[in-house]
């Protein structure tokens, strides 16, 4: 007798065979300057359900450079685990060539070099042609978008989201569920909710008064394709109001509530669904804890952490597929569904080299006519980067854009010690390019932007990096808030990420005397993002704005003030 | 603008309503479940305790506890100054033995959730509830 979980590990199987050539095969083909928009998009349809899965794409509607982590590190029983690998360890998890495209589009190696060969990635108007071309294949393919969709860039802030809502409603999705949008405040994310053309979804958005099922967003919706009822559950990112500003949307709460999956999941199942799908944005790591603890679940379409996979990863009988942000990728799965069951899947992680998929000419379009008025604006030249000089964010602790972000604050606000948020969105500049307005938004934009100028007690300073730290180094998934550690400018700390909260930073300094951070006295902080109300200071994309300008050729010295051990 | 000292702590890089250190605080409560039980053997059955694993706001933080066939469930916050937060009663006419309540939290700690059986036998549920300052979520 075949268990389900066999099956599941044979379509596994599968999945790297094909991945391998897939992947492989770029490499060879790349070679001989074949990568073409056919091999990229090559797929043997199979079963009779296809799922299309985008997230995290941030409001990027055009090709940009992305750099993948270099550091990721998986605490507890994900220490080592997948997606948890980085560079050369995670080439080698996949077979996947040094120097090749796939290399270049999933990890950071050689960035800037493979950039130059490669070229750019993403653009809402390549994805719309790899949707068009899956929905070529199977006319019927539900299109899922796991959310962070209406916030991260200048045109998307101006508009309090209508650009993206408008390009994005043009390739037709079935359901998007929720984080960043939420930061638009709640009455303009109801406003545009009710006039979206396709389900918004979250089981564990509550009314915060009532703790009750909020009414502007189903916990599910079904779906009749390939003769299969689908149930699609919709999971918003838990620690919304926590990680962001709970007062822009404080008639709502969140939380995983992963009871009230179970029972849904159960009432789905109930009412006749063969597959049940979670479009998620929990994050990687409380993906895997709650496809082991709620049942029923086939495939969990997940976001948030801004992970890419070229595979699925099982975790009980649960397949979970991860595709990456910025609209650097987009997930094809296939599914086989017999007699009520998930029988077999095929999947790809399909990338968006922009040069070799061909722009949809109608979202080509839109997505123009969206930054015409603002166009001049966008493209205005602040700086250039220096020529070894890439700008990047992910990773756990500060990138290159953290540092200029850092130096902005200390040296525009006058401060001895600057923090920025650990957010994983913002695309990356390569050396020599120009530094425009718009790429500053990219990384900048946000609804409560304002850079504040405080003063913190050494102590306090240890409880805040304690704090952020326990968010994402917490050895149980359901207590990480998936974002990165808080970027530090003017100074350094030692970090054991396998030590509790309170004892995890020691050896803070202050990198302008070089002495040691003294708990009693007062040190003047510049920051941005703060979640509390009334935050006052000028708009940090202005202070960076300023900074470059002032700089005009960005070489930022190499940044060793951290040091992690336990890794 | 010069921020006063209050400002700073409150403009902070987060909602710092509470410096959240966690505490020892393991032996607490342990005199009103003795109370409670006469120092009878808890299940780790039958009571269902909810809460968030992050309290969204420590001051109102959602709770349920739900135990069929319990004629009282205490519920204590651990870490509070005083930990017991209320005990509820069933009626032998209550149809459902389940309650929810908003408890405060002082900090990140344990709720301990004790049920009385009708059968005179006792269960016992916790939850780390996470108090934080918030931040940066990706």
């Amino acid at each position: 007798m075949i268990s389900r979980r066999d099956f599941l590990q044979a379509g596994m199987a599968t999945a790297a065979i094909y991945g391998a050539s897939g992947f492989g095969s770029w490499s060879r083909l790349a070679a001989q300057q074949a990568l073409t928009q056919d091999r990229l998009l090559e797929f043997d349809t199979f079963g009779n359900v296809s799922l299309i899965h985008v997230t995290d794409i941030h409001a990027q509607f055009k090709p940009l450079y992305f750099r993948e982590p270099e550091v990721n590190i998986g605490v507890g029983d994900n220490r080592g685990k997948v997606p948890h690998l980085t560079g050369a360890e995670f080439r080698r998890r996949y077979g996947i060539e040094d120097g090749s495209p796939s290399a270049y589009a999933l990890t950071y190696t050689d960035f800037a070099a493979l950039a130059r060969e490669y070229g750019r990635v993403g653009g809402l108007d390549r994805v719309a042609t790899v949707v068009n071309a899956i929905r070529a294949e199977r006319p019927d393919a539900l299109l899922l978008d796991g959310g962070d969709t209406w916030h991260g860039s200048y045109t998307c802030h101006h508009t309090a989201g209508q650009d993206v809502v408008n390009v994005m409603n043009a390739l037709k999705p079935d359901a998007m569920t929720f984080h960043w949008e939420f930061t638009l405040g709640s009455e303009r994310v109801r406003e545009i909710v009710a006039g979206l053309p396709f389900a918004a979804l979250g089981q564990n958005i509550f009314d915060a008064e009532w703790d009750e099922p909020a009414e502007s967003f189903a916990p599910y919706q079904t779906f009749e394709r390939g003769g299969v009822k689908i149930a699609v559950i919709g999971q918003a990112f838990p620690y919304t109001p926590i990680a962001n500003p709970g007062w822009l949307f404080p008639e709502y709460s969140f939380g995983i509530r992963d009871e009230r999956m179970q029972e849904i999941v159960d009432e789905v199942r109930a009412g006749g669904a063969e597959l049940v799908v979670c479009l998620s944005h929990n994050g990687f790591d409380v993906d895997k804890q709650m496809a082991e603890r709620v049942s029923g679940i086939d495939v969990i379409l997940a976001g948030h952490t801004h992970d890419a996979l070229p595979e699925p990863v099982l975790a009980g009988e649960t397949i979970i597929v991860a595709s990456g942000s910025n609209g650097k990728f987009v997930s094809r799965v296939d599914l086989d569904v017999r007699d009520g069951r998930m029988m077999g899947f095929r999947h790809k992680l399909i990338p968006i080299f922009s040069d070799v998929i061909k722009p949809d000419a109608e979202v080509a379009a839109l997505v123009d006519a969206e930054r015409a008025p603002f166009e001049a604006q966008l493209t205005e030249v602040i700086g250039r980067t220096g020529e070894d000089q890439v700008l990047y964010r992910r990773g756990n602790f500060n990138g290159t854009w953290d540092d200029l972000i850092c130096d902005a604050l200390i040296s525009q606000r006058d401060a001895e010690i600057a923090l920025s948020p650990g957010v994983r969105w913002g695309p990356s500049i390569l050396p020599g390019q120009e530094i425009t307005r718009e790429d500053i938004w990219n990384v900048t934009s946000m609804s409560y932007g304002e850079a504040y100028r405080t003063e913190m007690t050494g102590e306090f300073l240890h409880v805040v990096l304690e704090d952020v730290a326990d968010n994402l180094f917490n050895p149980d998934p359901y207590y990480q808030q998936g974002g990165d550690m808080v970027r530090v400018g003017g100074l350094g700390y030692r970090i054991d990420v396998t030590q509790p909260q309170g004892s995890r930073i020691t050896e803070m300094t202050l990198l302008k005397t070089g002495e040691a951070i003294d708990p009693e006295r007062s040190y003047v902080v510049a920051g941005w993002a703060s979640v509390n109300e009334g935050t006052e200071g000028p708009p940090i994309w202005d202070v960076v704005e300023a900074h470059v300008a002032a700089l005009g050729t960005v070489s930022l010295d190499p940044n060793n003030s951290v040091q992690v051990v336990g890794a | 603008m010069k921020l006063t000292r209050r400002d700073a702590m409150i403009a902070g890089a987060g909602a710092l309503a509470t410096a959240v250190l966690p505490l020892p605080a393991l032996a607490r409560g342990e005199d009103e479940i003795q109370a409670f039980t006469g120092g009878a053997e808890m299940a780790e059955t039958g009571l269902t305790l909810t809460a968030p694993e992050i309290a969204e706001n420590g001051n109102t933080v959602p709770i349920e506890v739900d135990a069929p066939g319990a004629s009282e469930i205490m519920v204590l916050a651990l870490g509070n100054p005083l930990p017991p937060v209320a005990t509820f009663k069933f009626g032998p006419l209550a149809a459902s033995r389940s309650a929810s309540t908003r408890i405060r939290l002082a900090e990140t700690q344990e709720i301990v959730a004790v049920a009385k059986m009708e059968d005179g036998t006792f269960a016992k549920a916790s939850r780390l509830v996470k108090v934080t300052i918030g931040g940066c979520g990706g």
